[in-house]
């Protein structure tokens, strides 16, 4: 059984919530987070076929602000941001001069209700610190933007799930719920200053909502009464973890670190090297060029399905028919979807070709498994 | 059979033993009510053979749940006489009943005398209360 880390001194503005209502915490990231509450099977699936409500107020928010915000970001960040315009948000990498990503991130171009033009950056909560200091030296070359970690100051708030539409109908204005995929808006939760994004990390329809901290009781509160007859249930890390696998999304410190370039975790698209200079662009430029040709990075990475019941979790190495060990599990669990374990993992380039037989090594015990298509589950 | 959780000693890994004294030195093994709950979600379970022999401490099995895998450690020392192989199929049983149904194996005792060593159900129970 686990035993609880120490090094625990955050808590989000949900934490006394959680403990009253029956989360099992753990350490995550220096905050004490709920792991699960009625259990992660359960959890899962009413955010698969209901609506699951998470509290991820431990991702970092970062907030830039001056008229040359956005020239400082595209400086950072491999996406473009100097054509983001307000409402709009991207899916990012930070990489360092080496082309290996410091963070996965996302950039929100955002309008205050007086006009003002300002930039949010979600940052992993386990990275926060890391990119905190690594932006210090950029920061002082625009001393004319504000930045501000206002993390602590608000809370963040995830509503994921079939249902998730319906329930905040009742709860936003029509201008946030109607916003398309990646999409984000300052609005109000009931006139309570809230910024609405039409994102996830669930592979499901929902929102993430960003409130502030003396306000993140009342408006969980509120989704939960707008969702009880909807079956809406609070999720918490574990679930997080099995569905946004089943979605196909990377998670740092498992498919990502700084020794992984973006072409190799299959996140070229979130790469834009055309025109610009920005952090690690000439390495990303060198490996992206040679990614066609003979290739730098010859691994990559896909989905296994494994048979039997047992899951091929991080670290298990991975045979291809010849015995010969070709790769080794980044992620893997139970897939409560499909009834089925699954993993992500890092393979030889030439064996990972869909529908080719692999074999995992569980623990000393080999299992077949089989290359598939990530992502694993597509809502329909 | 029929087991209660109070006869029963415990290891700090959460593992019981039944071993009344007319029990001809055989010890029944499972894990605690507790250990289930906070498994939850389990999905697989893997059990020692016959005949298998054990020192106390010793890795007899695993139950991986959703979130993780947890190995089993045998309370005592001895050899696999009998096990419950069909709770692999029926993990359900170890949520409704880990103490009756849900016995995992049965073991001759080499060694009796390490009973001794292991929690009596207050005291065991005291300790999952500081657990959280």
């Amino acid at each position: 059984m686990n035993t609880p880390q120490s090094g625990t001194n955050l808590f989000t503005p949900l934490h006394a919530w959680h403990v009253q209502n029956g989360g099992k915490m753990a350490p995550f990231a220096g905050y004490d987070m709920p792991i699960q509450y009625s259990g992660i099977v359960a959890e899962h699936t009413a955010t698969r076929t209901a609506l699951g409500v998470f509290d991820i107020s431990h991702m970092g928010r970062l907030r830039f602000d001056g008229p040359r915000a956005d020239q400082l970001l595209d400086h950072l960040l491999t996406r473009r941001v100097l054509d983001m315009q307000p409402g709009q948000v991207r899916y990012s990498l930070i990489c360092n001069e080496e082309g290996g990503m410091l963070d996965d991130v996302l950039v929100s171009c955002l309008e205050s209700p007086s006009g003002k033009i300002y930039f949010l950056l979600v940052v992993n909560a386990s990275n926060k610190p890391k990119i905190v200091h690594w932006l210090q030296p950029h920061l002082a070359d625009f001393p004319d933007v504000e930045f501000h970690d206002v993390t602590e100051s608000t809370a963040m708030i995830a509503v994921q799930g079939p249902r998730a539409v319906g329930v905040c109908e009742r709860l936003l204005p029509p201008a946030a719920t109607k916003l398309g995929y990646y999409r984000a808006k300052v609005t109000d939760q009931m006139s309570k200053p809230c910024i609405v994004s039409r994102t996830g990390y669930t592979g499901e329809d929902g929102f993430e909502l960003i409130v502030r901290a003396e306000d993140a009781v009342r408006v969980w509160e509120n989704i939960f009464l707008a969702g009880r007859e909807h079956g809406v249930l609070p999720v918490g890390l574990g679930a997080r973890d099995t569905l946004r696998l089943e979605a196909g999304m990377p998670l740092y410190g498992h498919e990502l670190s700084e020794q992984i370039d973006p072409f190799t975790a299959g996140l070229a698209f979130a790469v834009n090297l055309k025109d610009r200079n920005f952090v690690g662009s000439q390495s990303l430029a060198s490996k992206s060029s040679s990614a066609s040709g003979a290739s730098v990075s010859k691994l990559k990475r896909v989905g296994l399905k494994v048979e039997g019941r047992r899951a091929a979790r991080e670290q298990s190495k991975v045979y291809n028919a010849d015995e010969k060990e070709i790769g080794s599990v980044t992620s893997g669990t139970f897939s409560p979807t499909f009834n089925q374990p699954i993993s992500m993992a890092y393979v030889d380039a030439d064996a990972a070709n869909i529908g080719n037989r692999l074999e995992v090594d569980i623990r000393g015990t080999r299992a077949p498994a089989t290359v598939v298509e990530l992502p694993f589950y597509k809502r329909s | 059979m029929s087991i209660q959780p109070e006869q029963l000693k415990y290891c700090d890994s959460h593992e019981w033993v039944y071993a009344p004294t007319d029990a001809g030195g055989v010890a029944t093994v499972g894990i605690s009510a507790f250990a289930v709950a906070e498994l939850n979600d389990l999905v697989f379970m893997a059990l020692p053979s016959v005949g298998q022999k054990l020192a106390a401490g010793q890795e007899f099995g695993e139950v991986e749940s959703v979130k993780a895998v947890s190995p089993m450690y045998s309370p005592v020392s001895g050899e696999v006489i009998e096990v419950n192989s069909g709770l692999v199929d029926r993990l359900e049983q170890l949520n409704a009943d880990p103490y009756d149904q849900g016995w995992m194996m049965k073991i001759k005792m080499s060694d009796p005398s390490e009973l001794a060593k292991l929690m009596d159900y207050q005291t065991y129970q005291k300790m999952i209360s500081q657990h959280g």
